[in-house]
């Protein structure tokens, strides 16, 4: 990495040899005691991140056990009554279940198919843009959609799929109710979410490419390497590791089918692709305040991208030097 | 950044430039567009709007819609505490992400490792939605303010980065210095190491405003309707189009004239919640490639 100059117009008496037996070079010498001591102003700080941490993250995880119990809140956790997999197996016997597990999958995956490959698509073509002020003005309207709320592109997406008078209606010359078809959910799902962030999603395959040592550039230039030569052979290998990692961690989140687009652009008719488990489990527990049953299925959910996540893991750190998790 | 010298710029170079240059051009306008005409539309006649009259250009021109959003209390108000919150809610969160990461950058602090993996771990396994209600809950803060700042604690992703930034991009020499004049732990952090830092700062910032302008899912678990968040209010507007009390009362025009504000609501209404953060967050873009490397560089 390039050092930027930040740290020249800094002064300080650098040259000074330091004196002997100072602070840091005594440190091997002493006792873990007398460094836990030494730190104490840094374990201070950590005081309060570490407490909110224990009782708004792993308290809650704690709280996983209602799955397996009838919780009543006057009984608190251990005085409810345990009923195993009692609220697994009402899930998977519920009408709606496999339905919402495979819109889950589906949405998910044909995301992840679409929404992984563009940024990398893009952020190679932007990289080669030899313009600068016009590189400049795409990458910021690029980055512009990440930076507005999901309310506000869903309010968009109902006004452009309206049937009278929608954007995509006026342009088409038709008058579709396209949230009322069932068939064009996930589509819609996904085309906007590319939409929102493939832009935001460039910002560190370019960073990485913009580590790649110019000087490979003009020597493929002067070897009469064309544009797209020099981005097969130079880009692509830098930016794989970066692409293997991504792929790692969007296969862990693979079931996290972001619960607000899914609800607020759900009709009543457009349910048989529209019904996810995130939706679900907000109904259940804060809406019908199903506290067990719903975060049984939660837990489920959870699981499943746990699994996912090593499996991909696994496969791919055999595939490459990359690990992660 | 690599700057590329025009050596011999053969044809072919200049072929693929214009290829290229294209692409970006049709994606441009791909991403702008949307944008740009919900912008139209909201200065224009919203029937001529979905007569599909207005493209380019605003046509029956009014800036009724945006008075409209200024008259109508709601909007008012959650405007207002969505600011209210963004404000607290971002200096708390990046406070929380500078004293969690500052002690984590210091490689020789007796159970770093530990730490680390302790906040590491929440990034991967919650506790889920309801759990972590029912914590909130009993911790009293449903209802306030606070719910929407202290559950999220320390957006773990973030402090990551500042971490590795503050371990790669501040010269350790620098605070050795400081460390040898005798200055505290502490007193390294406040005088050396958070002003060498402004721009992952910068960058923090506009993370956690854009966060909390934009979140809604939080209010709506657990605010319970109270204070609520623009956002929030926006949903009755965009998603269940439905008028207000207050609106129907100064609205003499009768029952069209209702409709067609409800309609040029909408737009305004979005313009007012996206336009802020659409304007900040160009300020700091510069830092965003640096940022997110130092916090791709293992530290």
């Amino acid at each position: 990495m390039k050092k930027t100059t930040q740290t020249e117009p800094v002064v300080y008496p650098g040259d000074r040899i330091s004196p002997a037996g100072s602070a840091s070079l005594a440190r091997p010498g002493k006792s873990l005691g007398q460094r836990i001591t030494d730190n104490w102003q840094l374990y201070a700080l950590l005081l309060i991140p570490v407490v909110l941490t224990v009782i708004y993250k792993y308290i809650p995880m704690y709280g996983i056990q209602i799955a397996f119990r009838d919780f009543k809140a006057s009984r608190g956790y251990l005085g409810s009554e345990w009923v195993g997999w009692y609220w697994f197996q009402r899930f998977f016997s519920s009408p709606t279940c496999w339905r919402m597990i495979r819109n889950t999958v589906l949405i998910s995956l044909y995301s992840l198919l679409w929404s992984f490959p563009i940024p990398i698509i893009l952020s190679l073509i932007i990289n080669q843009l030899r313009f600068h002020k016009f590189k400049r003005v795409v990458q910021t309207v690029l980055y512009a959609p990440h930076f507005i709320s999901v309310m506000v592109i869903c309010g968009m997406i109902r006004i452009f799929l309206s049937p009278s008078g929608g954007l995509l209606n006026l342009i088409l010359g038709t008058q579709i109710d396209f949230l009322t078809q069932s068939s064009a959910f996930r589509t819609i799902y996904i085309a906007s979410g590319i939409w929102q962030d493939a832009g935001w999603g460039c910002i560190i395959y370019l960073a990485t490419l913009a580590n790649v040592d110019p000087g490979l550039y003009e020597a493929a230039k002067i070897d009469g390497a064309s544009v797209f030569q020099r981005i097969k052979n130079i880009d692509i290998p830098e930016l794989l590791p970066m692409a293997i990692l991504n792929l790692i961690m969007a296969a862990g989140g693979l079931m996290n089918v972001g619960f607000e687009k899914v609800w607020l652009l759900q009709t009543d008719l457009n349910r048989a692709t529209s019904d996810v488990i995130a939706v679900y489990v907000y109904q259940q527990g804060i809406e019908s305040a199903k506290y067990s049953y719903s975060t049984a299925v939660g837990l489920f959910n959870t699981a499943v991208n746990i699994v996912l996540l090593l499996i991909v893991n696994k496969v791919a750190s055999k595939a490459s030097d990359v690990e992660f998790v | 950044m690599a700057k590329k010298k025009d050596l011999s710029t053969g044809m072919s170079e200049r072929t693929s430039d214009v290829i290229l240059v294209a692409i970006c051009a049709v994606v441009l306008v791909i991403v702008a567009y949307p944008l740009y005409y919900v912008l139209v539309a909201s200065f224009s006649d919203p029937y001529e709007v979905y007569a599909g009259k207005t493209f380019l250009l605003p046509s029956g021109f009014t800036l009724d819609g945006y008075k409209a959003v200024f008259a109508e209390k709601n909007i008012v108000s959650g405007f207002l505490n969505s600011v209210k919150y963004t404000v607290i809610g971002t200096i708390f969160s990046v406070v929380m992400l500078y004293i969690t990461a500052y002690p984590l950058a210091q490689k020789d602090l007796p159970g770093r490792k530990a730490l680390s993996i302790f906040f590491l771990i929440t990034m991967y396994f919650g506790g889920g939605l309801v759990p972590t209600y029912l914590v909130v809950k009993s911790t009293g803060l449903v209802g306030s303010m606070w719910s929407l700042f202290l559950p999220g604690g320390v957006a773990v992703g973030n402090m990551i980065i500042v971490r590795n930034y503050f371990q790669n991009s501040i010269p350790h020499d620098l605070i050795e210095a400081s460390e040898i004049d005798g200055c505290s732990k502490l007193r390294t952090f406040f005088s050396v190491v958070i002003p060498l830092s402004m721009p992952i700062m910068a960058v923090m910032v506009v993370f956690s405003m854009v966060a909390y302008w934009n979140d809604w899912f939080t209010a709506l678990i657990y605010l319970g309707g109270k204070g609520t968040p623009l956002p929030l209010v926006m949903r009755n507007i965009l998603i269940k189009s439905s008028a207000s009390a207050s609106q129907a009362a100064t609205i003499s025009g009768g029952y069209a004239e209702l409709n067609k504000l409800t309609e040029l609501l909408k737009f305004c209404s979005m313009i007012v919640a996206a336009v802020p953060m659409l304007v900040i967050y160009p300020f700091v873009q510069k830092h965003f490639e640096k940022g997110f490397m130092a916090g791709a560089v293992k530290g």
